[in-house]
């Protein structure tokens, strides 16, 4: 069956599973469009710094929606679940946290542009095909904002692929340079593809399809891509600083959190 | 009759960052509910993160709050029909171009490759600078023929 706001609103099972669900897709797009943003008027040229910052505002524009469902299901005030959750309750995947590369965008800020384009990448590819199941999702609400989501997140796909078959098929230090930031990435990425130890929850609600259908698309639509340009797949992918889905996080997190709820901490009562 | 003069009322909302064209004419409005106390607009925002909605919706409540018989005024805006490019009006597409922005492409190639025409001169000679321009909704573009960089509003579709 699906379910409107009201007959989630009746279930508590059904409710707790969607907003466990929610707050990992909420989570996962806020704090990459944050390390987006941090790349303003740092990314390699200019074009480039109009499209990145474009592409985060609308990953921001998607956490603001999936915050704005969460408030429909009780989970509080959206500005207040992005801006002042403490990182123990953040369940964003841990591989979108990590911060850009030595530095900050005040000072010194020597970001790592082949890490972005990896991280960025994998990220939009696993989460389109996420979407695609959440199209079909037994929330209904839920089901209409991947319809929305997935229109935008076309053109995202589209242009980290493009820097990424570009740099991989680049002379100079390119490739050894992406070659590290792959290896970096993978070492995350199984993070990303959970759902942490509530996920029987969101399977057995048709929520969602399981993590392993989706990792299993996930590789069916990067491995013609990895042999056009050469590369091998590694057989496992790991987790190696937690699970985020289950609020484990690292420093990365703190320190951003801290720095971008700054404003907000001040004032929370203040209309902006 | 007010319903008349509501929509004349939102004739006169324009997009912020392009003030020839109104709100209605780039199919933003979904659903109009008219009744003795109370009127609820629902809109649908072209890209969800546009910072233009809150400047938007306060434009509307000022619009339709000056109509003497208006009572309450509430906007929403929701995400469900999606937006879509093809719900720019004719007269919406004629006016973008007048502002120097080539209305969105009605076609899409199967690999997801589009053009648009030069809103200066007509011609179809032109190439993509940038998917993303200085709006979430708009690319830039450059024109052979006359030699102008444009920009253009990006297609969306529902099939992509």
């Amino acid at each position: 069956m699906r379910y409107a706001l009201e007959d989630a609103l009746k279930n508590g099972a059904y409710r707790d599973a969607a907003t466990e669900l929610l707050f990992q897709l909420a989570d996962d797009d806020f704090i990459l469009a944050y390390r987006g943003s941090e790349w303003l008027g740092l990314a390699p040229h200019i074009e480039e710094d109009v499209a990145f910052s474009s592409i985060s505002q609308d990953t921001m524009g998607h956490a603001a929606m999936f915050y704005q469902l969460l408030h429909g299901l009780g989970a509080g005030d959206p500005d207040h679940l992005a801006h002042a959750r403490p990182a123990a309750e953040r369940k964003n995947a841990v591989l979108l946290e990590l911060v850009n590369g030595p530095g900050t965008y005040l000072t010194e800020p020597h970001y790592d542009w082949a890490f972005a384009v990896v991280r960025n990448y994998f990220y939009a590819q696993a989460k389109k095909v996420r979407i695609e199941a959440l199209k079909n999702s037994s929330y209904q609400p839920l089901a209409e904002a991947a319809v929305k989501v997935n229109m935008e997140l076309y053109y995202h796909l589209l242009h980290w692929k493009t820097w990424f078959t570009q740099l991989l098929s680049a002379g100079g230090e390119a490739k050894t340079r992406m070659a590290a930031a792959m290896e970096k990435v993978f070492e995350e990425l199984d993070g990303l593809f959970s759902y942490g130890a509530q996920g029987e929850e969101f399977t057995k609600h048709k929520l969602i399809d399981s993590e392993d259908a989706l990792k299993a698309r996930w590789l069916q639509l990067m491995s013609p891509v990895f042999e056009s340009l050469d590369l091998k797949m590694p057989e496992k992918f790991a987790m190696k600083s937690g699970n985020g889905r289950n609020g484990e996080h690292t420093e990365d997190l703190q320190t951003a959190l801290d720095t971008l709820g700054e404003v907000y901490l001040f004032d929370p009562a203040a209309s902006w | 009759m007010l319903k008349g003069k509501v929509i004349e009322a939102l004739q006169s909302v324009k997009d912020p960052e392009i003030d020839s064209v109104s709100i209605i004419e780039l199919g933003m409005l979904e659903e109009l509910e008219i009744t003795t106390n109370k009127i609820v607009i629902k809109l649908l925002p072209t890209f969800m993160g546009c910072p233009a909605l809150d400047i938007i919706k306060s434009n509307v409540i000022k619009a339709v709050s000056s109509i003497e018989e208006a009572g309450e005024v509430d906007v929403q805006f929701i995400f469900h029909p999606p937006w879509t490019s093809d719900r720019v009006s004719e007269a919406g597409r004629e006016k973008l171009k007048e502002f120097g922005i080539a209305p969105p492409p009605r076609h899409i190639e199967e690999t997801g490759e589009w053009q648009a025409d030069c809103p200066y001169c007509g011609s179809t000679y032109t190439t993509m600078e940038n998917l993303f321009g200085p709006t979430a909704c708009r690319s830039i573009l450059y024109c052979k023929s006359c030699k102008n960089p444009f920009e253009a509003m990006k297609p969306v579709s529902t099939l992509m």
